[in-house]
């Protein structure tokens, strides 16, 4: 999109073909809106007060000091966004090695893309969102979406798929479920059967691609012997679906010319996540989907920089360049392009929800400092923890609901005040140019860290302001990973180049489409992962009956702490919901508009009932953006996914009380 | 400890992985009979069908045992037990000892008829001897109208045989249909191309030309499949003194009258020859065995029955057999033979008991986990059993029916009043109310929508001309 004054105006773009939701439309009031921050505060007396920038990098600097003496130098913890630009990403990562040399730094996509991220890992050698051109998706016949809506997450990316009978897989008739060919509806937390079961019914039915098999991947015996006691009739007494249905959907898959099978945060945030994204995985190898002109396999994004932030070190197992940091020579090459001895980075430390429940507590961190973050909202259970420690700084443009309770708040800058790039789900590095300057007070991310390392004895120009600057050095960080950014630069992407990576090199043009020679592993084979069917983490029993399951509202984004600033948006949905079957809401005696408390083991959340005649009658609804006692994560289930150590936020055990 | 399991059917090795999931250091011997690694029984038919290759059912391949710490022999009869000296006897004379024993010897097919030509159905060895004896075009006689015979029957036929069923009783698989469902399927049968012979009973076969059946007539035969019905194993635990009626008698540890054996699967008194109770009962004595949960017990699996059978989706569950007359049950029930189409739906205090359900495959899936889950089921009862066979709500005939709080444009939140509210403001056309609104702009789905309303607006409310026009 394009921006003058605070007036946004649409641009014809692959992603989104010029089209905008409302979020989009009202961006623009974000700039001039009530309540941004425009000085540092700083809490005194339990009062947030303002002070000058000098004054509250001094502090913070000191307070980081002094926790470090104290408790060793993971006693401070940083953590960052997805929504962050790259420079930023980049730079936060080597501010918590270099400057803080702490391990413990992780970042909200831990909450979001990890799932999808460990398993295309696991499965191709390489994890990129799309391993292809959005547009390829407009030539499709067929896509399965595995627990997502982007009629309401993403709207206009839907219009790729209007030529496609579309199979979704959602246990709510969402808004895109209702576009469908055919809508498959598990009970929470049975994705992983359901692709058991049409995996079976692929191979039951004769539709195995056994060429492609023999050919391009490998595992897949392993992997049958485990479908193959998932046959269809028995997947449908686990999920609820049809068996014929899930014969339809693969034949409707392997009949198709074009197809594609696309995951998303429905079916990844489980504590089996990432086993439910390789069962996806292997039923889109089974039909040889994946590295095949005009079909695949894909996972859609879920923030702003959802594809860039999870690639350049701000994750704890991280180097930029999608390198691991326990890979020797990974540490060799990145340690050189900061120019300090690589034993001096540290190894890896914490994923998110560790590292927030291990918040002051003995051995683990004592200090935070939050970047692109509304932990309160977002993260279930932190609010204890964010209170323990010693030390919590913010750095966001409003008064989130995490700011409000911290020690230190710095005003940054927001998007169109400030250059930089994004990499979308597709892989494709995006230059947003700065639009407009910031207010009087606002200072960049980058200015803050720089502000911080300087007082931690940095030299100045290892930490640069300009993002530009940032970036040439993130291209020399990245040179020869995975996600290789070497050969990107401002100048190639202001001409217009369409770069997707990796672009190991100034004159390469880029890799749109990654697999159609061979994939990741060393062997340029894809494995099928042999995953089995567990349940969801919490069953149901008679004191907690429901499921409940969370998600977006079209007009939300997030914790909600920029979009229920907005109020257009937050007069179209200004609270929190929980979507009830009609004879649900009945036992329980609630009816529609009803406040109503949903409780689990773990707490309650306070919402207004919507009687939604399609929901499954053991199934409740609601949405994570609201704060408070209206916030979702005062009920999920903590437990967590062994490999991406993703929450399970999309199933718990409830009960529905009047409240 | 060490625990020998008899049988390495579905039964048997679900035991030994459940053992070994559970981590323990149970010392752990599997003896099965057949010259097979474990394979998946139910997917026998899937084979006969032709869907799967008889090499494709393993449960286990030959790393399986070694990978998993597990002394295994196949192709190993037992022939005794010794539950004094606490052994089994091997039919070569050896003995293996034991600590815990666990009987998993499944089930026999009974067969009536033996002879060249006919084989049962029940064995990865029968299958394979099936399909090597069919083509397209070759006369087969399934004895039984059961499950497993009507599986095996529509495979056949599936691969162009012609296939006849023979079936002593008035009805196909009359334990778990009622008449009318029974009846209805006969004629899906006999729609996808299989022969229905009910009432009768096969009286003599002659090999390589068939069978005479008990009302003088005869229907051709290269092969007869006998699937007649099968009885416990239970002759090994009879022999041993346990306690045995029709199948081994077990409390709800599974264990027999003999404190150190137990048995699960088809050869315990009542199985259903279904495999999910089997792997529940598997479940509860590694459980039991290992340790890992001294409480654990067996109390019963709700049955639910599905045929396996290309283009004949058929559930059974639970009480089968209740009619519209019994006065404590409410029962739903939709009789649609031309469509091939029955649904009875059996409820007690709003819960659903049991369900037959045929050609109504949505309806099966929502209507078994309400009977497994024992939750109340929806008040609108047609609607659960027709489940997407129920005509939907009408759609609203014209843009004026619609409520003024209908949203049209979802992506913006745009309702039809803020349509309305637009053109009346002067935006009295398309590119107006899309400026005025952002209608359409987002992902451009309600394009159409839109359009109609404009149509809609333009006849209702046409535009006045501007006024500067009439100044002119």
């Amino acid at each position: 999109m394009s921006l003058s004054g605070s007036t946004v105006a649409p641009r014809e773009f692959p992603t989104n073909r010029g089209g905008l939701c409302q979020k989009g439309w009202t961006a623009g009031s974000l700039l001039n809106m009530a309540g941004r921050l425009t000085s540092p505060l700083v809490r005194r007396d339990g009062q947030l007060v303002p002070v000058s920038w000098d004054d509250a990098l001094d502090l913070v600097a000191g307070r980081i000091a002094d926790l470090q003496a104290r408790h060793g130098r993971d006693g401070i913890a940083v953590f960052g966004g997805g929504g962050l630009t790259n420079e930023k990403a980049y730079l936060l990562g080597k501010f918590a090695r270099v400057a803080l040399r702490t391990s413990q730094v992780d970042y909200n996509g831990r909450f979001c893309m990890s799932s999808a991220a460990a398993a295309g890992m696991r499965a191709f050698g390489v994890d990129r969102g799309l391993p292809f051109p959005v547009t390829d998706l407009d030539g499709a016949d067929v896509v399965l979406l595995a627990g997502a809506n982007p009629a309401e997450t993403m709207p206009p990316f839907v219009g790729h798929l209007s030529g496609a009978d579309l199979i979704v897989v959602d246990p709510r008739r969402t808004a895109t479920a209702e576009r469908a060919a055919l809508h498959l509806a598990p009970r929470p937390g049975t994705d992983l059967a359901l692709a058991l079961g049409i995996l079976h019914a692929v191979v039951a039915d004769g539709l195995l691609r056994g060429d492609y098999v023999a050919e391009r991947t490998s595992g897949f015996d392993a992997a049958w012997r485990i479908a193959a006691a998932w046959w269809p009739e028995q997947v449908e007494r686990v999920t609820g679906v049809a068996a014929s249905d899930q014969r339809r959907a693969a034949s409707m898959l392997a009949g198709a010319g074009n197809a594609y099978v696309l995951t998303a945060r429905g079916s990844e945030q489980h504590a089996r996540g990432t086993d439910t994204v390789n069962a996806w995985i292997n039923l889109a190898l089974a039909l040889g989907l994946p590295g095949r002109l005009g079909s695949g396999f894909g996972c859609l994004t879920g923030q702003g920089n959802g594809q860039g932030g999870r690639e350049h070190g701000q994750k704890a197992d991280q180097l930029p360049g999608y390198r691991k940091i326990t890979d020797p020579a990974a540490r060799a090459h990145v340690a050189g392009v900061w120019g300090v001895p690589a034993d001096s980075l540290p190894g890896p430390g914490r994923s998110a929800y560790e590292l927030l429940d291990a918040l002051g507590t003995a051995g683990g961190p004592h200090g935070l400092l939050v970047f692109g973050s509304n932990l309160r909202v977002s993260a279930p259970r932190v609010a204890e923890r964010l209170s323990d420690v010693e030390l919590l700084v913010v750095a966001d443009f409003v008064l989130s609901e995490t700011a409000a309770r911290a020690d230190v708040v710095f005003p940054v800058t927001q998007w169109a005040e400030e250059g930089g790039t994004m990499t979308n789900l597709e892989g494709r590095i995006l230059l947003r140019q700065q639009a407009v300057d910031p207010p009087e007070g606002v200072r960049s991310d980058l200015e803050l860290l720089r502000g911080l390392a300087v007082r931690l004895g940095q030299p100045e120009d290892r930490f640069p302001v300009e993002p530009e600057v940032a970036f040439e050095e993130l291209r020399r960080a990245s040179a020869g990973g995975i996600a290789d950014y070497s050969g990107v630069s401002y100048a190639r992407l202001s001409a217009g180049e369409a770069l997707h990576w990796p672009v190991p090199g100034v004159d390469h043009p880029g890799t749109p489409r990654l697999f159609l020679d061979g994939f990741g592993h060393p062997d340029g084979r894809a494995r099928f992962v042999p995953v089995e069917h567990g349940g969801p983490a919490e069953p149901v029993d008679a004191e907690y009956p429901l499921y409940a399951t969370t998600g977006r509202v079209l007009q939300h984004y997030q914790s909600g702490a920029q979009t229920r600033r907005v109020p257009e948006l937050l007069e179209a949905v200004p609270e929190a919901f929980v979507e009830v079957h009609p004879d649900t809401a009945i036992e329980a005696g609630l009816a529609d508009d009803d406040w109503c408390l949903v409780e689990s083991r773990r707490g309650a959340v306070r919402a207004r009932v919507r009687i939604v005649a399609s929901m499954r009658t053991d199934t409740v609804f609601l949405p994570f953006h609201f704060p408070g006692d209206q916030r979702a994560n005062l009920i999920t289930n903590p437990a967590l996914d062994p490999i991406s150590r993703m929450p399970e936020f999309k199933v718990c055990a409830v009960r529905l009380v009047r409240g | 400890m060490k625990a020998v399991v008899v049988g390495y059917g579905m039964a048997g090795a679900r035991f030994a992985e459940q053992v070994r999931a559970y981590d323990s250091d149970v010392e752990l011997t599997v003896l099965g009979a057949e010259p097979h690694y474990a394979y998946n029984r139910v997917l026998l038919s899937t084979v006969l069908a032709g869907g799967l290759t008889v090499d494709s059912v393993g449960l286990h391949d030959e790393y399986w045992a070694e990978k998993n710490q597990v002394e295994q022999r196949i192709d190993t009869a037992v022939v005794g037990i010794d539950r004094a000296a606490k052994v089994v006897r091997l039919a070569d004379e050896s003995v293996v000892d034991y600590d815990v024993l666990v009987l998993a010897t499944g089930s026999r097919a009974r067969m009536p008829l033996i002879g060249d030509d006919v084989t049962a159905f029940r064995s990865l060895d029968d299958c394979a001897r099936i399909v090597a004896r069919v083509r397209a075009g070759t006369p087969v006689v399934v004895l039984g109208g059961g499950v497993l015979g009507l599986e095996a029957a529509r495979g056949l036929a599936g691969r162009g045989c012609r296939v006849t069923v023979v079936h002593p009783k008035a009805r196909l698989m009359e334990r778990q249909l009622d008449a009318g469902s029974g009846e209805v399927l006969r004629r899906s049968m006999q729609r996808l191309g299989v022969e229905i012979r009910l009432g009768v009973s096969v009286e003599k076969h002659v090999p390589g030309r068939g069978v005479e059946l008990s009302d003088g007539s005869a229907v051709p035969a290269e092969l007869v499949v006998v699937s007649a019905g099968v009885r416990a194993e239970d002759r090994l635990a009879a022999a041993a003194g346990l306690a045995t009626d029709n199948g081994i008698l077990v409390d709800d540890r599974l264990r027999t009258d003999d404190p150190d054996i137990y048995a699960i699967g088809d050869c315990v008194k009542g199985s259903g020859g279904l495999v999910q109770p089997a792997w529940e009962q598997a479940a509860v004595v590694a459980a039991l065995v290992t340790g890992a949960d001294p409480r654990a017990r067996y109390t019963g699996t709700p049955m639910v029955l599905r045929l396996k059978a290309r283009d004949v989706d058929l559930a059974a569950l639970g009480e089968v057999h209740t009619t519209v007359d019994d006065d404590d049950a409410e029962v739903v029930q939709v009789h649609d033979p031309t469509r091939g189409r029955y649904a009875k739906l059996v409820l007690r205090a709003d819960r659903v008991v049991g369900a037959i359900l045929l050609g109504v495959p949505d309806a099966a899936a929502s209507i078994i986990q309400l009977y497994d889950s024992g939750a109340l089921a929806p008040s609108d009862r047609l609607a659960l059993l027709l489940g997407r066979a129920l005509p939907g709500a009408p759609t609203a005939a014209s843009p004026g029916d619609l409520p003024a709080s209908a949203i049209l444009c979802r992506c913006n939140t745009v309702s039809k009043g803020t349509l309305v509210a637009a053109w009346r403001d002067g935006a009295t056309d398309l590119t107006g109310l899309v400026n005025a609104t952002r209608a359409t702009t987002g992902c451009g789905g309600c394009k159409g929508a839109v359009a109609d309303i404009v149509a809609w607006l333009d006849a209702a409310e046409p535009a006045s001309p501007p006024a500067a026009a009439r100044c002119a």
